[in-house]
């Protein structure tokens, strides 16, 4: 009988947290609007999640689009098609890799900090002494940094993806001989701007909100210890990563299946 | 206060170096610039059969693209195909008895429609039709004729 209630327990306290997360994400929507006075603040958020972020985006993506050539000219050369290479180079890059690869290490750069914190910030009572001085911390603190998050990732989704398909230039052209004007023009002739550089912008955008989502509210509903700030971190890597993979598939089915 | 500018200043090379990228994606990696919002004259042709051509496919004369195909029918009374084709207005000097025949790129590429200018004064217009046409090759029919006419040969050689 204990186990049966342990499961239920268990079982109601995550739909609790789920709706917890509902609610709270409704609250942040709602104090988003009052920004747009402190735009400062905004922009401070934006330093921190999106500036800092930039580095570690346009190295992955440059070897990314290093390793997508070469494979890719391994594969296509034995057709005869290398010059197709700049087509698949972009498309893998525009539609899947540029969004989920950002996403995946936007999580882990700036979710991660994001988590911690404003879980210190909770472990710390600062945000209770927000409260005390009648200052809203949802608006002060959640606000600009979710707002900031989501204007982020977008940005540097396509910084990568842009990057990327300079790694893959770089390697087909440059290293192993693709022929320049083929490269260029395959890949012009075959990405579409609303098909698929537009998709893959929606993605980033989905994915920038529900990254800074958990990564936020992991933040702010992590216990008060130390022990909970770093659980919280965790579990912000964990979710936000699988929930950018899920919803990938979602999305993608959705966009381009045409089944 | 030299922080804050700083800051700022690098907020502001990362939303532009962001828009740059997407700025870049999109003129040099899709084909937003070239015949996305198609400006031109429509010219029609029948084809019995147009393999695997599609809507956006390229049409091109001497091997330069000239337009792409907007549309693609299927006429009930002729049981034919119906490719509308889009024409740079550039090129508004093709005579009418130009000829249009479905070509593959390479073996395995995708197929366009090549077209070859006859000799006539007058010249096509908007929404005229193209009567000469050439169906598109079919590799299955052409693999089938050819293993029905070798095996005839075999059969007269005995």
């Amino acid at each position: 009988m204990n186990t049966f209630q342990q499961l239920g327990h268990n079982a109601l306290t995550a739909f609790q947290r789920l709706g917890r997360a509902h609610l709270f994400l409704f609250a942040v929507l709602a104090g988003a609007p009052s920004l747009l006075p402190r735009l400062r603040l905004l922009i401070q958020q934006l330093f921190s999640v999106g500036v800092l972020s930039l580095v570690i985006i346009v190295v992955a993506g440059l070897f990314v689009g290093m390793v997508l050539g070469l494979q890719g000219y391994n594969t296509l050369v034995d057709f005869g098609a290398e010059e197709s290479l700049g087509v698949m180079v972009a498309l893998s890059l525009v539609r899947e890799l540029g969004p989920v690869v950002a996403a995946l290490l936007f999580a882990g750069r700036a979710g991660s900090a994001l988590t911690a914190e404003i879980g210190l910030m909770k472990a710390t009572e600062q945000l209770s002494g927000m409260e005390m001085m009648a200052v809203d911390p949802l608006k002060r603190v959640v606000a600009p940094r979710f707002v900031a998050g989501v204007l982020s990732m977008p940005l540097l989704a396509a910084i990568f993806s842009a990057v990327g398909v300079m790694g893959g230039y770089f390697v087909g052209v440059g290293l192993l001989g693709v022929d320049e004007g083929a490269f260029w023009s395959q890949m012009q002739s075959r990405v579409d701007f609303d098909e698929d550089i537009m998709n893959g912008v929606i993605k980033s955008i989905v994915f920038g909100v529900v990254v800074t989502w958990i990564a936020v509210f992991e933040g702010y509903d992590a216990v008060p210890t130390s022990a909970g700030v770093s659980r919280a971190t965790t579990r912000t890597v964990v979710y936000a990563s699988l929930a950018v993979l899920g919803l990938d598939f979602v999305l993608t089915a959705l966009m381009f299946g045409e089944v | 206060m030299q922080n804050t500018r700083l800051v700022e200043t690098l907020v502001g090379i990362f939303v532009a170096a962001g828009l740059a990228a997407l700025f870049m994606l999109a003129m040099k990696v899709s084909n937003l610039n070239a015949f996305s919002d198609v400006e031109g004259y429509e010219v029609k042709a029948q084809f019995e059969n147009i393999g695997g051509l599609k809507v956006l496919s390229a049409v091109s004369i001497g091997g330069v693209r000239i337009g792409r195909v907007s549309s693609i029918d299927f006429d009930q009374e002729d049981y034919e195909a119906v490719v509308t084709m889009m024409i740079d207005p550039k090129y508004n000097r093709l005579p009418t008895d130009t000829s249009a025949s479905i070509f593959t790129s390479g073996l395995l590429g995708e197929q366009y429609i090549g077209l070859e200018p006859g000799g006539e004064e007058a010249f096509l217009k908007d929404g005229d039709n193209i009567s000469l046409t050439q169906s598109a090759m079919v590799m299955e029919q052409i693999i089938g004729q050819f293993l029905f006419s070798k095996a005839s040969e075999g059969a007269e050689a005995e």
